[in-house]
């Protein structure tokens, strides 16, 4: 009975440390990225309106 | 022989519980982060109208887009005179507010300590997103886009 116990405080410990170094999810991150630097600089509803100058530039 | 068989069963259920608590978790966390946070909205809107006087600045070249995904003076003789005096104080509101950014996006993530690496994913997007003529720095020098 003892040892279940011991083992069992182990096992908690162990997980625990498991869930403390919870991998960084990089690709969630860069859609966070994505969709916010879109809104700060208005990439996605700029795009139709003739607001943004560079697209006028002539071809060369 | 008995009480190592239940041991054993009733160890293996137990982690089996716990790996699947800890995958939901992790499923969860990979799907997507929240930044609908109103901290991050609040820094989103401040950064987005801010941007309108920084965007003329980013294509004269007078400001470029750091490797640490912030902002910084380039050259100062690119900008009108009567920009010049105000340009530090708007590069620093714009720092202050991607700072904040990084921070809020980490820690309404319950997970501050990302906040390093949630920088350097924006550093690299800002710079793919920018537009060409733009500058930004790499190896420590200036790259136009």
């Amino acid at each position: 009975m003892k040892s279940i116990l011991s083992l069992l405080t182990l096992t908690l410990a162990l997980t625990a440390c498991v869930t403390i170094n919870i991998y960084f999810p990089a690709a969630a991150a860069e859609k966070a990225a994505d969709k916010i630097i879109d809104e700060v600089w208005q990439l996605k509803d700029g795009v139709s309106t003739p607001a943004s100058k560079p697209a006028e530039s002539p071809a060369k | 022989m008995f009480i190592g068989n239940i041991m054993q069963k009733f160890m293996i259920s137990f982690l089996l519980v716990i790996s699947l608590l800890v995958n939901s978790g992790l499923v969860n966390a990979a799907a997507d982060l929240d930044v609908n946070t109103p901290a991050i909205s609040a820094l989103k809107n401040s950064m987005q109208s801010r941007h309108a006087q920084l965007a003329a600045h980013y294509a004269s070249g007078a400001i470029g887009l750091t490797a640490d995904g912030l902002i910084a003076v380039r050259d100062a003789t690119a900008l009108p005179l009567k920009d010049r005096q105000g340009i530090n104080a708007l590069v620093a509101a714009e720092n202050n507010d991607r700072n904040a950014l990084y921070k809020e996006v980490a820690a309404g993530n319950g997970h501050p300590e990302w906040q390093g690496e949630v920088r350097n994913i924006f550093a690299g997007r800002w710079i793919d997103k920018a537009q060409s003529g733009w500058y930004f720095q790499r190896d420590g020098g200036w790259v136009k886009k």
